[in-house]
C-alpha cells in the first residue's frame, strides 16, 4: 500500500495550463476537472430522478383548484401556491386522527422493539441458561418466516385474541422482531467482558449489570433499532389493510389508500394527502441520517 | 465500596431468571409469528373460512391451485417481477455507489437525496408515480412536449406490471447503494492501481476489479432483492387497483393472497395453500442464489 501511494502523485504528469480546483479523493489525488464535471452532470441526473418526483407531488399539492395541472409543457412550479388542497383533505377524511393513529403505533413500536429486543438480546449474549441454543433458534428461524407469507394466520390469530381492528392488533406482530434481537444479541457480544465481570464480582445481579453496564454501551445500535422500528411502523401497509377495517382505526397509509381509492380523480388533494404522511419521515431522517445508514449496512450484513 | 455493596444486595431481591429476560421477545415471537407459521401449514389442508372452523380435506386446496387461472397468474407476475427488478437491483445500485463513492464537495448531500425513496413509505411512494404516469400526468405531458405520444402506463396489463417493476426499482436503489458504498469501501485501492498502471480502461477495471471484489455483496443483494421481489404486493395493489389491472391479469401471488383469505367470506384453508407456496418460493429462491455463490467459487 504504502509503496504505491507514495510513488503515484510523482508519477501523475500535471502540467496545468491554468490553476486546477483543489479537489482530491480520499486518497489525496486529484480528480481531472472533465473527471469531475462528468460526476457532478451523472449526481444532477440521478438526483432530478430520485427527487423530482416527491418536488412533482408538492407542487402538485399546492396548486389551486383554477391551475391547469395537466399542461403540456408541465408547469413546474405553481403560479399561487395555495395551502388549500390540505384544508381540503382534512374536511374530506380526519387525515390528522389517522396521523395520530400512525403516530401512536410507531412510538409504541420503538418502546416494544427497544425494551424487547435489549432484553432478549442480552440474555442471548450474555446470560448462561438452559435453552439458550433453543432460545437463539427460535429467533434465527422466526427471522426467516416470510411476513407475507402469515399474514391470513395471524390475522385470524387477531381474530381469536379480540385484536382485530384495533391498533394494539397493528402494533403486535412486528413489536419485538427478531432480527432486532439478532442485533441486539451481537451489540452486546462485541462488549468486552471485563467491566461486567467485575460489576459481577461487586455483587451486581444480572438487571443491574445489564441495565447500568451493557445497555449504555450499546446505545448506538439501539438507535438504529429505534429508528427502523419507527420507519417500519408509520410505512407499513400490508398488515395495517388486513386488521384494520373500521374508517376510525384507520393509519395514515390505509387512509391515503382509501383517500386514492374514492378521490382518484382529485390528483390535488391526494398529492396534499401524501406530503402529510411523507414530510414527517423525510424530517426524521435529514436529521438522523447516519443511524439511517447504519442500521442499513448491520440489519443486511450481520443479521 | 461498602456503599455499594448494601445497595446491590437490596437490588437481589429482583428476580434475576434469564427466561424473564428473554420471555417477552419469545412470547411475541411464538404467539405471532411461529404459531401462526404452523397454523398456515395446518390450514392449507382444511376448508376453513374467516368464519366457519374447517374441516380436514387432504390436499384438495393444493389440488385446486393446479385447475386455479387466477393462481398461475399470480405466480406467472411474481415470477416475471423477480426477473425483471433483480438484475436491475444488483447493477443499478452498485454503479450509483461507485458514482457517489469519493468524497467530492457536496456527496453527502447526494447520497442522502438517493437513500429519501427508501424513507418514504411504499404507499406515497405508489401514488407518487399513479399520478406521474396517469394518462394526463408529468411523463406523459413530457412525452407530448418532444413530440412523442402518450402512453397508457396504467391501463395496459404489460406496461402496467413494467410500470410498477421500475417503481420497485426505483424505491429500492438508495438502500442496495448503501449496502455496496460498505462493500466498496474494504476493496484494497492497490488492486485498481494495478490495473491501471497495466493499462485497464475504467469498463476494464470496473469489470476485472470492481465486480470480483463486491461479489459476495452482489449475491447478497441478489437473494434480498429476489425474495422481496417475489412477495410484491403493494406496489402492484396500488397502481393495478386491489383487483390487480384489467380482467386482474396483474394480480400478484401475495395480492391473491389478500382477496382471498380476507374479509368475512375470506377462504382461510385456500389462502393458506397460496401461502405455503409464496414461502416455498421464497426459501427456494434464497437457497438458489446462495448455491448459485457457492458454485461460482469452486
Amino acid at each position: 500500500m504504502s509503496v504505491i501511494e507514495k510513488v503515484r502523485p510523482a508519477r501523475t504528469p500535471a502540467p496545468a495550463p491554468r490553476p486546477q480546483p483543489r479537489i482530491t479523493d480520499e486518497h489525496g489525488r486529484r480528480i481531472p476537472v472533465w473527471e469531475l464535471a462528468l460526476r457532478y452532470l451523472l449526481l444532477l441526473i440521478v438526483l432530478a430522478l430520485t427527487i423530482g418526483p416527491f418536488l412533482w407531488q408538492l407542487s402538485t399539492s399546492l396548486k389551486g383548484p383554477t391551475e391547469d395541472i395537466f399542461s403540456s409543457p408541465p408547469k413546474f412550479l405553481p403560479g399561487r401556491p395555495t395551502l388549500h388542497n390540505y384544508d381540503r383533505v382534512a374536511h374530506t377524511i380526519p387525515v390528522w386522527d389517522y396521523a395520530l393513529n400512525s403516530l401512536k403505533v410507531a412510538v409504541a413500536n420503538v418502546v416494544t422493539n427497544c425494551v424487547g429486543s435489549a432484553l432478549a438480546g442480552y440474555a442471548l449474549a450474555r446470560l448462561r441458561y438452559r435453552g439458550r441454543g433453543v432460545t437463539a433458534l427460535v429467533f434465527v428461524l422466526a427471522m426467516l418466516v416470510p411476513a407475507e407469507g402469515i399474514v391470513i394466520a395471524q390475522f385470524t390469530t387477531m381474530r381469536d385474541l379480540g385484536l382485530n381492528n384495533t391498533l394494539v392488533g397493528v402494533l403486535l406482530p412486528a413489536s419485538i422482531s427478531s432480527l432486532n434481537v439478532l442485533l441486539m444479541r451481537n451489540a452486546f457480544r462485541n462488549l468486552p467482558y471485563e467491566i461486567e465481570d467485575a460489576a459481577f464480582v461487586d455483587g451486581a445481579n444480572s438487571w443491574q449489570r445489564f441495565y447500568r453496564i451493557a445497555l449504555p454501551s450499546v446505545r448506538g445500535t439501539l438507535a438504529v433499532v429505534a429508528i427502523f422500528a419507527f420507519m417500519g411502523a408509520w410505512d407499513d401497509f400490508l398488515w395495517p389493510l388486513i386488521v384494520l377495517s373500521d374508517p376510525d382505526k384507520f393509519t395514515l397509509t390505509i387512509g391515503l389508500n382509501y383517500l386514492h381509492g374514492t378521490f382518484a380523480n382529485d390528483e390535488r388533494l391526494v398529492a396534499a394527502g401524501t406530503v402529510i404522511a411523507v414530510a414527517p419521515l423525510i424530517a426524521l431522517f435529514a436529521c438522523l441520517q447516519r443511524y439511517f445508514f447504519r442500521g442499513v449496512g448491520e440489519g443486511a450484513v450481520k443479521g | 465500596m461498602a456503599n455499594l455493596t448494601v445497595r446491590s444486595r437490596v437490588r437481589r431481591q429482583l428476580p434475576t431468571s434469564p427466561w424473564l429476560f428473554a420471555a417477552p421477545g419469545l412470547l411475541v415471537t411464538g404467539v405471532f409469528v411461529l404459531y401462526p407459521f404452523v397454523s398456515t401449514l395446518v390450514n392449507s389442508f382444511t376448508d376453513r373460512r374467516t368464519l366457519i372452523p374447517g374441516r380436514f380435506v387432504g390436499l384438495a386446496n393444493y389440488r385446486e391451485l393446479l385447475h386455479d387461472d387466477m393462481f398461475w397468474t399470480g405466480l406467472r407476475n411474481s415470477t416475471l417481477y423477480v426477473l425483471g427488478v433483480v438484475p436491475a437491483l444488483v447493477i443499478l445500485p452498485l454503479l450509483l455507489a461507485l458514482l457517489v463513492q469519493k468524497n467530492i464537495p457536496g456527496i453527502t448531500f447526494f447520497r442522502s437525496a438517493f437513500y429519501t425513496p427508501v424513507v418514504a413509505s411504499i404507499v406515497v411512494v405508489g401514488l407518487i408515480w399513479v399520478w406521474l404516469l396517469d394518462e394526463r400526468g408529468l411523463v406523459n405531458s413530457l412525452l407530448e412536449a418532444v413530440g412523442a405520444g402518450r402512453v397508457g402506463f396504467l391501463s395496459d396489463q404489460w406496461l402496467l406490471l413494467l410500470s410498477a417493476m421500475a417503481v420497485t426499482v426505483w424505491k429500492g436503489l438508495g438502500y442496495y447503494m448503501i449496502i455496496y458504498l460498505a462493500a466498496l469501501a474494504n476493496v484494497p485501492r492497490e488492486l485498481h492501481e494495478a490495473a491501471a498502471v497495466d493499462g485497464a480502461g475504467a469498463v476494464r477495471r470496473f469489470v476485472t476489479v470492481t465486480v470480483p471484489a463486491v461479489r459476495s455483496t452482489m449475491v447478497l443483494v441478489a437473494a434480498l432483492a429476489s425474495v422481496s421481489a417475489f412477495k410484491v404486493f403493494s406496489e402492484v395493489y396500488l397502481m393495478a387497483g386491489p383487483a390487480g389491472g384489467p380482467a386482474g391479469e396483474d394480480t400478484t401471488l401475495v395480492m391473491l393472497v389478500q382477496r382471498t383469505g380476507t374479509g368475512l367470506t375470506g377462504r382461510v384453508g385456500y389462502a393458506s395453500a397460496l401461502s405455503v407456496v409464496v414461502f416455498v418460493v421464497t426459501v427456494g429462491l434464497m437457497l438458489l442464489v446462495l448455491r448459485a455463490d457457492r458454485r461460482d467459487e469452486a
